[in-house]
């Protein structure tokens, strides 16, 4: 790498709004044909939105992207494809029922007077597979590969239509220890052989390791680039956090109580080989801090029964507590509101009064399995002015309503069992800053009730205004604790990317 | 009930009911414009009678289709129950009670089967269903080798179960006799409706049915409930397969109950159940198969030179009634995108 050379590839000052919401504001970088250029920041920092904008995967809605110094729109990712901008993306874009061969043409097979030519795709696709180190028959199917091979499937897709700028976004998200040394191994071949790339990642040491740039974002900006001996971790780390508090989280602080919840040895599925050591108390609002894929959401779904424990034991209360299906969990007083509220915690197409009796029909709302409709209807016209929940009546499906609204509903559910342990997986996503703050004044008025609240949260505004402590995990391990007199976001990052 | 249809504060359930019951009405009126024979007693006590059949059959898959299942065996469970029956009173010499007992118990059991299958072993309903439609016909002609089974001239009393009348409506109705099997399906739909609009049973099937990942999280035992479903399908399948036998009274195991299946499918889309599941009503279920048993009427009344298209007949109204009942839902659904914005 030289810096005469011209940068192959350029964003200025690049503009995405969401609604209201500035998810990239003016930010600007380039490339340089034979570099590495690494974009960090924290989850929500914008990077996932900028690699959008950059392989024409969505428009942006200020500011231009070069390609060859000149300005290009590309109207669809085929575009940016052609123009030879190929992104590698979290989630691979293959089709796993298909062959190697097959997914490295699809779209654009070799053919024969008509017909797809079996050799021809052959003979290429392991020419294109043996430049990224993969050394696979072509006839496999894909899904006979690992994650990591899949990875590098795309990435020959990729060079088989000369793709000279590669966006990589998150390639190591879901990869072994082994897999991502070899995915390191064929960035730095192909940076050899001139193809710059632009690398998305949050483990700082392969940023550190790989990066001849740094681009560091932070809510939706770009705060700075450090290059070459200048790329030093703890800065880095600096650089992504470190912003004002907003005012809406209320910090009181509650006297909490006995412990509700303990877990000894934990083991869970997604990480069977680590022990997690934790408890909280009744009347405590803990936050579960760490990055995407550190194995938060899996926790909370083993505490609720939902996924088998692999091992350890659990206490609620001080009684064994080793719950097989939600409904033990339930009785017991544990329950969770999940992260992807429309797809596991509400009837969209139901009405807001089933969504809200839902969890209690049998305890309370019923004789002899018969519905008390008075009763359910009580406990909906209570829950609806309880927590103020905005819908034209009982009866309107939750489809309609706004995503806080929904979360509401769920809160609702759960409330009406008289919960113990309150556990939420990013309770406030996709919800607008008003609803946010009375989630916020709930959690905090349950756990006044004596109620333990377990969050996991990937806002580290969320993580640093609520919580009494947070657990940080990385990697399917609890890091550290952080007590609320020590919680800043430094302390909280360090932790999350620990890579010892 | 255009107008009504169109209201997007009405209830979903309550404009499907009013759409398939004039769908009923306007062919009822056809018919009964194009031939004097339609309203006479006779005529519409068969269509009450073979009505209540297929409504029965109807209404235990409707049952199954609310949790988003489907079963394709009921046509074959028909066939197997409805030659068990005579084969066990006559060649067997088994009691009525004890035969009636074997008959609807092995239905139950075949529904639980097809349960555990669906739900311990994860199989898809519609493969599970499938080999038993296969499975049951294949043990029916096995078990009775081939031969067609009949009560002949005995078992006047239970035949009447399924041939006989009651004259409730003596002095009103004129000559009508309400057939025993009507009245039969009465009981078993008010219970339906109980089960399914009443109970935490029925507010559970739906709840797996409209998002199955939620019913789990809200600590609903899907796997059991939706099992239930199936023995409540089967059963009533059993049930069907006896009244058709005692009212016939001669089973062909080779095609007794053949496309029965297709029929109870059909009359439950029809009355206002969704395939996807969460959706569904116990009276549009009865109009639904209503509808099937008119239509058929009405060919044989008023064109009998179409017999021979019967089939092609009702394929193209239950399509036509479909389609329009899904422009409405998205004429509904814009407008309502339209109200809100």
């Amino acid at each position: 790498m030289t810096s005469a050379t011209a940068a192959i590839f350029e964003a200025r000052g690049v503009c995405k709004r969401y609604g209201g919401v500035h998810a990239l504001d003016d930010v600007s970088l380039s490339v340089r044909p034979g570099e590495v250029l690494a974009v960090v920041g924290e989850n929500g920092a914008g990077k996932s939105t900028l690699m959008k904008v950059l392989a024409g995967v969505v428009q942006p809605s200020r500011g231009s992207v070069l390609v060859d110094g000149r300005p290009t729109v590309f109207a669809h990712i085929h575009q940016a494809l052609s123009a030879g901008v190929a992104l590698i993306h979290q989630e691979l874009n293959l089709a796993p029922n298909l062959d190697l061969g097959a997914n490295v043409f699809l779209g654009r097979e070799p053919r024969r007077l008509g017909f797809i030519s079996k050799k021809a795709i052959a003979d290429q696709a392991r020419q294109h597979m043996a430049r990224v180190g993969l050394e696979v028959s072509p006839e496999v199917r894909l899904d006979s590969l690992s994650l990591g091979q899949q990875q590098l499937v795309e990435i020959a897709k990729a060079l088989s239509v000369d793709a000279r700028v590669l966006i990589m976004d998150e390639p190591t998200s879901s990869l072994s220890q082994q897999e991502a040394d070899k995915l390191y191994k064929v960035v730095r071949q192909l940076r050899e052989r001139g193809i710059a790339i632009c690398y998305i990642s949050h483990r700082l040491h392969e940023v550190t390791d790989l990066a001849d740039r740094v681009v560091v974002l932070r809510d939706g900006r770009s705060v700075g680039e450090l290059s070459g001996a200048q790329i030093d971790r703890d800065k880095i780390v600096r650089m992504m956090v470190g912003r004002d508090i907003s005012q809406y989280y209320q910090r009181t602080p509650l006297a909490a109580g006995g412990v509700a919840i303990t877990a000894r040895s934990l083991r869970t599925s997604a990480f069977p080989s680590e022990e997690l050591d934790f408890s909280v108390r009744s009347g405590e609002i803990v936050g579960l801090a760490g990055l995407v894929g550190a194995g938060r959401t899996e926790l909370l779904t083993t505490l609720f029964g939902i996924t088998p424990m692999l091992g350890g034991s659990l206490h609620v209360d001080g009684k064994p507590y080793a719950p097989q299906t939600a409904a033990e969990a339930i009785a017991a007083g544990v329950v969770l509101a999940p992260e992807d509220r429309r797809q596991c915690g509400l009837l969209l197409q139901k009405g807001v009064r089933w969504n809200l009796s839902l969890a209690s029909l049998r305890k309370t709302l019923s004789r002899w399995g018969f519905v008390r409709p008075r009763a359910e209807g009580k406990l909906c016209t209570d829950t609806i002015e309880q927590l103020r929940i905005k819908t034209p009546d009982r009866e309107s499906p939750v489809h309609t309503l706004s995503g806080g609204n929904q979360q509401k509903v769920v809160l609702g559910k759960w409330l009406a069992t008289k919960p113990r342990v309150l556990l939420l997986d990013e309770p406030t996503r996709g919800i607008d800053v008003g609803s946010k703050s009375e989630i916020y004044a709930l959690m905090h008025e349950l756990a006044g009730r004596g109620v333990a609240v377990l969050f996991a949260s990937s806002d580290m505004e969320e993580i640093l205004g609520l919580s009494d402590r947070a657990l940080v995990m990385h990697h399917g391990r609890i890091t550290g604790e952080v007590h609320r007199d020590q919680l800043s976001e430094e302390s909280v990052m360090q932790l999350a990317v620990a890579e010892t | 009930m255009r107008a009504n249809r169109l209201n997007p504060f009405s209830s979903l359930e309550g404009s499907k009911f009013l759409g398939i019951f004039s769908l009923l009405m306007v062919i009822c009126i056809y018919t009964a414009i194009s031939s004097d024979r339609f309203l006479l007693a006779a005529n519409l006590e068969n269509i009450v009678h073979r009505t209540a059949l297929f409504g029965i059959l109807s209404i235990g898959v409707a049952f199954v289709i609310v949790t988003g299942g489907i079963d394709l065996s009921i046509g074959s469970v028909v066939c197997l129950t409805g030659v068990m029956l005579p084969f066990l009173l006559t060649q067997c010499n088994w009691s009525v009670a004890a035969s009636l007992a074997t008959v609807l118990g092995a239905s139950a059991a075949i529904g639980l089967f097809h349960g555990v299958m669906i739900t311990k072993m994860r199989l898809q309903p519609f493969v599970v269903t499938l080999c038993g439609l296969l499975f049951y016909r294949g043990a029916a002609r096995g078990i009775t080798k081939d031969r067609s089974q009949g009560f002949g001239l005995e078992f006047t009393d239970l035949r009447s179960l399924a041939t006989g009348h009651i004259p409730l409506f003596g002095d009103v109705a004129g000559d009508f006799r309400l057939p025993a099997t009507t009245l039969l399906l009465i009981i078993i739909a008010i219970i339906a409706m109980v089960i399914l609009n009443r109970t935490v049973f029925g507010r559970y099937l739906f709840a797996i049915g409209g998002n199955r990942e939620a019913a789990r999280y809200s600590g609903i035992n899907v796997d059991r409930f939706t099992t239930s479903a199936y023995v409540i399908c089967s059963t009533l399948a059993g049930l069907g397969g006896i009244l058709f036998v005692l009212d016939i009274n001669a089973a062909q195991p080779s095609d007794f109950g053949n496309f029965y299946e297709l029929y109870a499918i059909a009359a439950a889309v029809l009355g206002g159940c969704s395939l996807r599941g969460g959706e569904g009503n116990i009276s549009g279920v009865v109009v639904g198969a209503a509808v099937m048993v008119v239509l058929t009427n009405t060919i044989n009344l008023v064109h009998p030179e179409y017999q021979k298209i019967e089939f092609a007949i009702i394929g193209g109204v239950i399509l036509a009634g479909v389609t329009a009942d899904a422009l409405v839902r998205r004429l509904v659904a814009s407008r309502n995108r339209a109200n809100s914005s």
